[in-house]
């Protein structure tokens, strides 16, 4: 111990001689505290102490309200997010596996139908939910003329949860499955074993890992998701995420909120822990090996055709989702008139243009900013060695394990007295997404630099370079397409935020999602149909500048989404 | 330009456990003369590399002293040491055209730009890369890497070039015509040179001495001549090359050692100055010193033949010899002269003595 400390000290004194580096490195070090650990803190805090004193009444409190309530959802919640890890993950293993082994047409096509959800707000699910199924449904009441049909409760939310998150696994699975080479097949099929003998001996059994890892992300993904069940959970069906959003801009019950926020945590987090340092240490092969081209024919024809269809059904449903949400942008009055009309366009141009604005202003400001920072905590943890370098690494892909709402209510809690007043202003707003989003940047960073032999650096200090100039014109290039990936990620999720972003916003700030939102809630489905499809536009048109400045300018057009 | 090595030793701590420690580099003492171009040699973990990477300035000695052109370098930083490394990985960077990447250095000293192109354009006339100026690495082969790093190297003019096993990436057929290159191009431009590799095929033929190493101590420092014939102890006769061991009684050391084996006397130059009398020691023989003849009481061992590979040129025989554990390994040149044996035959061994070599 007390030779740690020394060595501590040492490496402090060693810093010191650098005083830009430490700086930088106290700095982000009191960031981190202030603006992740510090809200998560008053969470905890709160929902433990009832009038300055430690107790557990908040959550007798919670848990006995109005029968029991609040423990149905904390039951949903849980059920909804088992339900919707299994589902979305064995439809995701069938796209995946269909993709990288049965050979079937269209993989290109197929593949990006399964990417599209990332890009679209979490809700888009919800809305066409409604659409397709609701009192006013498309097939529930134009074509099969059913009176008073419901989408609302479990059945409609895991539909559109699945749709929403299988994407995710499906990515997982998908470099799971590529990294098994196809030698191990090749090599059972000439030992004898049938075609679906060597699925059950070898396949399956080397994807274990991925699938367990894929049901952990998904199932912290559904306990997180706010949008879907604010739009379909309703009173039958109550999921945490919502209550807790209610309890607080509802009642005004901080205490109760920050309870439910804490139950909603520790599922989350004890998912994520097992999966980040259990599950993906029990990988088999490496998930960014090289993907080999299956040569081999280790799904027969009748299989191949069967699976074809599968994908082909699932494609349909995503298809139908988006085809509705353009489809409905365009109708005159969603479930009783399909003229195409631009009135709600026109009307939301009308109500919706300022916050269009203030989206792009706060999604375009915090994610350079995320990005930079992420950057630079990649650098810091994969090559400098200082102290708290752990938690540096830890604090900053915390965000990744927390429920949004848990975020939001923190911040709430955190940011609401002098002399960290900063409720209803835009730096809140911007100081979340920065903190939510720096993960995906130190993500792509420690990638990367874990990819640049140390070799490469060695050599620019062997040709006369000094630890300065081998950042600026070795390491920091060599980061660049790292860097604007992880911009089209943060991009998209500043832009489709809502869980976390909901409790900040203002009559001063507002957020395109919220507003569709409450578009939604006020019964305005072809606004919200509208609104959603400008979203996904903006979002569309910043990916394709980013890609245009990567091909043009860095040669490549590698991101995290085609990865 | 010569670099010297005084008393140079490394001890790496555990970054976990401070308490443990690993001496990497063993009062190492070494003079390379200007031009000169000097091989460390040994198995993995033997101290070459961590001796290479002190000399470029990426390591620090934790004691001992480093000159390099006479002059004390101990506190200048690899970036101020006009030395040069060609990395085993070529560490060619990957944003960088061929063009840049040898112009890097050259850059960095703050020449002009028409200087640079046409200092960068020499050399890659001389290592034959002028067609793949503006390609970018990524659409280089092993090879053409291979020569990048060395044209990026070279480029500076440095006083040291060294190079960190170049070829240990390279197919078989390439690593030898690369060998060869590097061999030309040293001598070409005289440059000092330390060359770190595992492979002895690859320290015979490029240089001028070798430095065997093992557990981070010099074992032998000579030419590849002395090293494969006259090697100074078991590990070196062992790590080069064949050889078969004799334990031996050592009866008397003059200009000659007389030693007595297998109950027969004979006498062999004297090399080995620890070897003294009356001690046990050890004869070397390669196995091409090995004659095999018809087994007979004037024969030095006799023995069945276990196994007999026939290579066309050569035939490859293992003997093995009763009381012995290890089998007697011998080639024979020309064996449409010296006769064919097969598995089962009893054979004698003979040898000439200047083949021999009495280590301890």
């Amino acid at each position: 111990m007390k030779q740690r400390i020394i060595s501590s000290w040492h490496s402090f004194i060693q810093l010191s001689k650098d005083p830009l580096l430490l700086g930088v490195i106290l700095l982000l070090l009191l960031s981190l505290v202030l603006f992740i650990i510090y809200p998560l803190y008053k969470v905890v805090v709160v929902s433990f102490q009832v009038n300055g004193a430690f107790s557990f009444k908040n959550f007798t409190d919670v848990l006995t309200y109005s029968n029991g309530y609040y423990l149905k959802a904390l039951f949903n919640s849980l059920w909804m997010g088992v339900a919707t890890a299994v589902l979305g993950t064995l439809i995701a293993y069938v796209f995946a596996y269909s993709l990288t082994r049965a050979n079937i047409p269209g993989r290109r096509f197929f593949n990006l139908i399964a990417t599209i959800p990332i890009i679209s707000p979490p809700f888009i699910g919800a809305l066409a939910v409604i659409m397709l199924f609701g009192r006013n449904g498309f097939i529930s009441s134009t074509l099969l003329g059913m009176k008073n049909a419901s989408a609302y409760g479990a059945k409609g939310l895991l539909f559109a949860q699945v749709l929403t998150f299988f994407p995710v696994a499906y990515i997982t699975l998908r470099g799971v499955l590529e990294s098994i080479s196809p030698t191990l097949e090749d090599a059972a099929m000439d030992l004898g074993g049938n075609r679906f003998t060597i699925f059950r001996k070898v396949t399956l059994p080397l994807s274990i890992p991925g699938i367990a890892s894929s049901m952990l992300i998904l199932f912290v993904e559904s306990l997180a998701d706010f949008g879907n069940p604010l739009v379909l959970a309703g009173a039958q069906f109550p999921i945490l995420s919502v209550q807790a959003y209610l309890e607080i801009t509802g009642m005004g019950n901080f205490a109760k909120g920050a309870a439910l926020a804490f139950i909603l945590l520790v599922p989350s987090v004890s998912a994520y822990m097992l999966q980040k340092y259990w599950v993906s240490k029990k990988q088999y092969v490496t998930v960014t090996g090289k993907p080999t081209q299956s040569s081999n024919d280790v799904v027969s024809p009748k299989a191949r055709w069967i699976l074809f269809g599968v994908c082909c059904l699932i494609a349909f449903f995503i298809i139908l989702v988006y085809a509705s949400i353009v489809f409905g942008a365009f109708a005159e009055s969603w479930g009783n008139s399909y003229k195409l009309t631009l009135q709600n366009f026109v009307y939301v141009w009308r109500v919706g243009f300022e916050s269009v604005l203030d989206t792009l202003a706060i999604a375009g400001l915090s994610t350079p900013v995320a990005g930079i920072l992420g950057m630079i905590i990649a650098f810091l943890v994969v090559r400098k060695k200082f102290w708290g370098r752990k938690f540096m690494e830890f604090s900053s892909m915390l965000s990744f394990a927390l429920p949004g709402t848990v975020v939001g209510i923190g911040y709430i809690l955190a940011f609401n007295k002098h002399p960290l007043y900063l409720t209803g202003t835009l730096l809140i707003l911007l100081l979340n997404f920065i903190f939510r989003y720096i993960p995906v940047g130190v993500q792509g960073g420690v990638a990367v630099l874990k990819q640049i032999d140390p070799s490469i650096e060695e050599a620019a200090v062997d040709l006369g370079a000094d630890s300065n100039k081998t950042f600026q014109r070795v390491t920091l290039p060599l980061m660049v397409p790292a860097f604007f990936s992880s911009l089209i990620f943060s991009f998209v999720r500043s832009m489709t935020a809502i869980s976390a972003a909901i409790f900040l916003v203002s009559a001063r700030w507002k957020l395109m999602t919220v507003q569709i939102m409450s578009q939604v809630e006020s019964g305005r489905i072809g606004a919200a149909a509208a609104f959603s499809l400008i979203l996904v536009a903006i979002i569309l048109v910043a990916m394709a500048v980013i890609k245009l400045i990567l091909r043009l300018k860095y040669h490549t057009t590698s991101s995290i989404l085609s990865q | 330009m010569s670099v010297t090595l005084v008393k140079v030793t490394k001890i790496f701590t555990d970054q976990d456990d401070k308490s443990k420690e690993f001496t990497a580099v063993d009062d190492v003492n070494i003079e390379i003369k200007e031009g000169e171009m000097v091989t460390f040699l040994g198995p993995s973990g033997c101290g070459k590399t961590t001796t290479l990477r002190i000399i470029s300035g990426f390591e620090k000695q934790t004691k001992g002293d480093v000159y390099i052109d006479g002059s004390l370098v101990n506190d200048l930083p690899a970036n101020k040491r006009n030395s040069s490394m060609v990395f085993q990985s070529y560490a060619i960077f990957p944003h960088l055209t061929v063009e840049e990447n040898i112009g890097f250095g050259l850059e960095l000293k703050g020449l002009k730009k028409s200087q640079i192109k046409s200092e960068v354009d020499v050399i890659m006339r001389t290592m034959g890369l002028s067609a793949l100026g503006t390609r970018q690495p990524s659409q280089l082969s092993g090879g053409q890497q291979q020569r990048v790093a060395l044209a990026r190297a070279i480029v500076t003019k440095p006083r040291v070039l060294l190079f960190d096993e170049p070829l240990s990436n390279l197919d078989a057929k390439l690593r030898d015509q690369m060998r060869t290159e590097i061999r030309r191009i040293q001598q070409q431009f005289g440059i000092t040179s330390i060359y770190v590799t595992h492979d002895q095929d690859e320290a015979m033929t490029v240089s001028d001495r070798i430095m065997v190493m093992d557990k981070g101590r010099i074992q032998q420092l000579g030419t590849p001549f002395e090293i494969y014939s006259r090697p100074t102890n078991h590990f070196v006769a062992d790590f080069i090359g064949r050889a078969n061991f004799f334990s031996c009684m050592v009866k008397s050391v003059s200009d000659v050692v007389t030693v007595e084996v297998n109950q027969k006397q004979y006498q062999f130059p004297a090399f080995n100055k620890d070897v003294k009398a009356g001690k046990r020691a050890t004869v070397v023989i390669r196995p091409e010193g090995l004659h095999i003849q018809k087994n007979s009481e004037q024969a030095f061992f006799n023995g069945k033949i276990t196994e007999a590979v026939y290579l066309g040129a050569t035939v490859e025989y293992e003997i093995s010899v009763k009381g012995r554990t290890e089998p007697i390994v011998a080639i024979s040149y020309n064996p449409v002269k010296e006769g064919l044996y097969k598995v089962g035959d009893e054979v004698g061994v003979t040898f000439d003595p200047i083949s021999a070599h009495v280590i301890l």
